[in-house]
């Protein structure tokens, strides 16, 4: 048994230009490179990317899902950001 | 299944922490299916269910590299054997996929691998048996493999979001660990009338294994109940076996060898396949730690664990070393 807890790496994978990356999980490595590797051994052994993002779990900061409500209250009552919030008669066009 | 739902002696299950009202919102909350996720509030027996199913998983596909991983030096072509080193490897990836889903909640790596190598977790049944001949790597990629499948499409939609994820990634990826079973199955029968002998002996002996990879009979299943309000499971165990069989008896058929079952036949009213009695007391016996390879299976997770060991402290010795001059 190994003394000190590898750390944990999250993965994220492109999988063709042109899109985001996207989360696919995580793996445990020493360092870096190690984590890039067995990022790449793990989740693409059938060229599921082109490219690959791996970041420490513990620098990512999340927001607090018990205040998910609270948080992102801000944008509930504003639905005058939304296109359909404005009434357009029938005959304008392209709008 | 890979799961088995064995180690069912969890007392505590039903000192569920969390008030009533939690308790309301978060079955809430699963009755429309949402998805659980991480960091949300869960009942603690939710947690550690699933901590048990998921790290069961997990060392059941880690260890289930064995009986497969016996037989890379002796594939009978190069063909067969890069086949074969892809499947093994992929299985390596499930229990790594798992083994993070399982981390979400709460419960180390270290300690996973604590619990398999000191014989305390349990793994799928099934990888206690040997692969004697070749034509076993056929039958395990078609019938384990294909059991493991009809257990995890459902998976797929489970509650909670990092396992239900990772199951899409391993289902994908077990469509080709069954066909290529098969297909190698198929190439024996349509050889010589020995090449066929060796693939009905290999049905022969993972039949009943593979029968029993769904776990007990409903009525013995004590926390199938649970799982399936928390959404956790989708069918019962007896539900998936019938099926696996469902399926499977006509794939043989097509194969030109028959399933060891005298009592198996098609009820023509329900279109199903009633089967025979599943000897319950061997799939107790291997589970208790008596099955044909559960020793050797355990002694040799427990090398491969100790020989990697220089290779850890290495890597380790490697990273302190980096770090330290780039602080310096
Ligand atoms: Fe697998
Ligand atoms: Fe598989």
């Amino acid at each position: 048994m190994s003394k000190q807890e590898w750390p944990l790496y999250e993965v994220f994978i492109r999988s063709k230009s042109g899109l985001s990356h996207r989360h696919a999980g995580s793996i445990h490595a020493t360092d870096d490179q190690m984590a890039l590797d067995n990022a790449r051994d793990t989740y693409t052994r059938r060229c599921e990317g082109v490219s690959l993002w791996v970041v420490r779990s513990d620098r990512i900061i999340a927001s607090d899902p018990a205040e998910t409500a609270a948080f992102f209250e801000p944008a509930e009552d504003k639905i005058y950001r939304h296109p359909t919030f404005y009434e357009i008669p029938d005959g304008v066009e392209n709008l | 299944m890979y799961t088995q739902g064995l180690d069912q002696g969890d007392k505590e299950t039903q000192a569920s922490a969390g008030t009533p009202e939690q308790l309301a919102a978060f079955q809430e909350r699963i009755d429309a299916e949402e998805k659980i996720e991480a960091k949300d509030w869960m009942p603690e027996a939710y947690r550690r269910t699933l901590i048990r199913q998921i790290s069961q998983h997990a060392h059941s596909e880690v260890i289930g590299m064995q009986p497969e991983g016996n037989w890379l030096t002796r594939a009978p072509s190069l063909k067969r054997k890069a086949i074969l080193l892809a499947k093994v490897q992929d299985e390596g990836g499930h229990g790594l996929y798992l083994y993070s889903a399982a981390e979400t909640l709460g419960i180390s790596r270290d300690q996973m691998v604590a619990d398999l190598l000191s014989g305390k977790a349990k793994y799928s049944s099934i990888f206690n048996y040997p692969t004697v001949n070749w034509a076993d790597i056929g039958a395990i990629g078609w019938l384990v493999d294909g059991a493991a499948i009809m257990n995890q499409i459902p998976l797929c939609r489970c509650s909670y979001g990092p396992y239900a994820r990772a199951m899409v990634r391993v289902c994908k990826e077990e469509s080709f660990h069954q066909r290529q079973g098969y297909e190698l199955l198929l190439t024996l029968c349509r050889g010589s009338a020995e090449q066929k002998a060796m693939a009905q002996d290999a049905l022969n002996r993972w039949w009943w294994p593979s029968l029993m990879m769904f776990g007990p009979n409903d009525s013995e299943s004590k926390h199938s109940a649970q799982s399936m309000a928390w959404k956790i499971k989708r069918f019962s165990n007896d539900e998936l076996r019938q099926k696996f069989v469902d399926v499977t008896v006509q794939q043989a058929e097509f194969l030109g060898i028959s399933v060891p079952d005298p009592d198996l036949k098609l009820d023509k009213k329900t279109g199903h396949y009633t089967f025979g009695e599943i000897d319950w007391q061997e799939f107790i016996d291997v589970i208790a730690g008596n099955g044909p390879c559960n020793k050797q299976r355990l002694e040799k997770r427990q090398k491969a664990h100790s020989d990697g060991e220089w290779v850890r402290e290495a890597a380790q010795a490697y990273a302190s070393k980096q770090a330290a001059r780039a602080a310096a």
